[in-house]
């Protein structure tokens, strides 16, 4: 089947050289998605800031236009007017690209990712390693950051990015590898047809690793590390200022728009859905993803990095072990008897091993020690 | 179209990795470098070799170059770089050495060309040639048991005593 954007070029190379037609294709398809990034980005700051008010008993803004739905553009013009200041013992050059290398990466992401039926910029069939790969890139430019501004927190911060996302990138490739295995492709619209079932009813272990490690990843509470404003200043972009310190604002949020897509995508059937429209059906699951990463920000407190590396290694990483090899046993032997079948053990397996795996992580047990 | 790209992607490359010998400035080097691996990924794709440009970006990116990165913290003069040392006209002479029988190779062979339409979706084939009948299940599990004993051996060097 021809996606939109391949229809699109069909249609520009009746009138056009194929060259052209290929160019202008690829652009317009570039600025529709970034469109739709940058407006959902914008409308998620506003959103998360509400919800947040909500969540904590007060109001946030709701001054600027109906609800308040212009503060995040005031704040925008804010943060674009403001000096730039770089450390005069900064490394200029690093410091200068790094918010360009965490950007990109994050608006690479989206060419990948199935809008609606057949509103995809590259239907690559290694898809889903593409997204891998990919977001393994902004862990550089934070580096970048840390190290160029010549700051010894944020120099702290950085060392602790890449032990973090080194950590947390394993369970969840492992946990991709059992949606990989239930489609038989890496190709994402090939994973949203898969998805009669949606995966997350199929493997709630995997959706739960899939999403604590996403949350790792793009920093995210409680996981956010990184830029702990109590113990290290602002992290990695203590030295950034004005539009540079946007780029990594805006990457922050573009990444917890991209994970979330990418959750709807692999493990809640993407577009998929009875009745509206496939492209509202993306949306909704999009904004619920969002709202649950909002909600554990504001009930989660922050982990201690021994806590945080502990979990990965000690819990999430063999979890991830476990819940791809009985995956494999299943689409070998299960699959063909029952669908339910799987989900049934898939269910009981889910709660086995995290009762059996909280049992690891209760602190204290009673005693009052410090 | 091809031909300008591949020029673009050649010439950046061979810039990075000049880069990566002049540049003093060890962390600038380790960039220089990675900027290289991400060229080298763009390449692989315009041979129609997708499966391995992501592996590319995931394995020398997102890993190695963080190895790399690490380990610049631990140099001792990260800004300066090391000094030449007294070996440095031996070096150049092996460099030399090197390069000519690189360029006499490179020269010298006969590069055969295929007409034939690379294989389009490649994961399949790569599975199936890794673990299908008639592939290389014995290397891939030698490789898996190889670098289990990597790690294991590592732990236990770390290990406190």
């Amino acid at each position: 089947m021809m996606t939109l954007l391949e229809e699109f070029r069909a249609w520009l190379s009746a009138a056009l050289p194929e060259w052209a037609a290929y160019l202008i294709a690829g652009i317009v398809g570039i600025f529709v998605v970034l469109g739709f990034v940058l407006t959902l980005v914008i409308v998620f700051i506003w959103y998360e800031r509400r919800l947040l008010g909500r969540f904590q008993i007060r109001l946030g803004p709701n001054r600027l236009g109906p609800e308040g739905i212009f503060q995040p553009i005031a704040t925008a013009l804010k943060i674009l007017i403001k000096e730039d200041v770089v450390p005069e013992k900064a490394d200029r050059v690093v410091h200068w690209l790094a918010p360009i290398v965490v950007f990109v990466p994050v608006l690479m992401v989206f060419a990948v990712i199935p809008l609606s039926q057949g509103a995809i910029l590259a239907d690559l069939n290694v898809g889903v390693l593409y997204l891998v790969a990919v977001g393994s890139v902004s862990a550089v430019g934070i580096y970048m950051a840390g190290w160029g501004s010549n700051n010894k927190y944020a120099l702290i911060a950085a060392m602790r990015t890449v032990a973090q996302i080194v950590s947390y990138e394993l369970p969840v490739v492992l946990s991709l590898l059992g949606v990989v295995l239930m489609v038989g492709s890496l190709s994402m619209t090939k994973t949203v047809e898969a998805q009669v079932v949606p995966f997350i009813v199929m493997q709630p272990l995997g959706f739960l690793i899939f999403f604590l490690g996403a949350l790792a990843e793009m920093n995210r509470c409680p996981f956010d590390l990184l830029e702990a404003d109590s113990e290290i200043v602002a992290g990695y972009h203590t030295e950034y200022s004005g539009m540079k310190f946007a780029m990594f604002y805006l990457g922050e949020y573009g990444h917890a728009l991209a994970y979330a897509c990418i959750i709807t995508t692999l493990f809640l059937g993407g577009w998929r859905g009875p009745v509206l429209p496939p492209f509202l059906w993306f949306l909704i699951k999009v904004v619920a993803v969002f709202s649950l990463i909002v909600w554990l920000r504001a009930t989660l407190p922050r982990l201690r990095v021994d806590q945080l590396m502990a979990f990965a290694w000690k819990g999430l990483f063999p979890m991830a072990l476990i819940n791809i090899f009985v995956v494999a046993v299943e689409m070998l032997w299960l699959v063909d008897i029952s669908r339910w079948l799987v989900v049934a053990t898939n269910i009981v397996l889910a709660v086995v091993l995290i009762l059996a795996w909280s049992r690891l992580f209760v602190l204290g047990r009673g005693r009052v020690e410090v | 179209m091809f031909d300008i790209i591949f020029w673009l992607l050649a010439l950046t490359a061979v810039v990075a990795a000049l880069g990566v010998l002049v540049m003093r400035d060890v962390f600038r080097a380790a960039l220089s470098m990675i900027l290289l691996f991400l060229v080298v990924a763009g390449i692989y794709v315009t041979l129609y070799a997708d499966f391995l440009a992501v592996v590319q970006v995931l394995i020398y990116v997102g890993a190695i170059s963080i190895l790399i990165v690490v380990a610049v913290m631990l140099t001792q003069d990260v800004w300066r770089g090391s000094p030449p040392g007294k070996f440095r006209f031996t070096a150049f002479l092996v460099a030399l050495a090197f390069l000519v029988v690189l360029g006499w190779g490179i020269v010298g062979t006969n590069w055969l060309m295929s007409d034939e339409l690379p294989k389009q979706p490649t994961v399949a084939g790569i599975g199936a040639g890794l673990f299908g009948e008639g592939g290389y299940v014995l290397a891939v599990e030698i490789a898996g048991v190889l670098l289990v004993a990597a790690i294991i051996g590592a732990i236990a060097l770390m290990r406190e005593k």
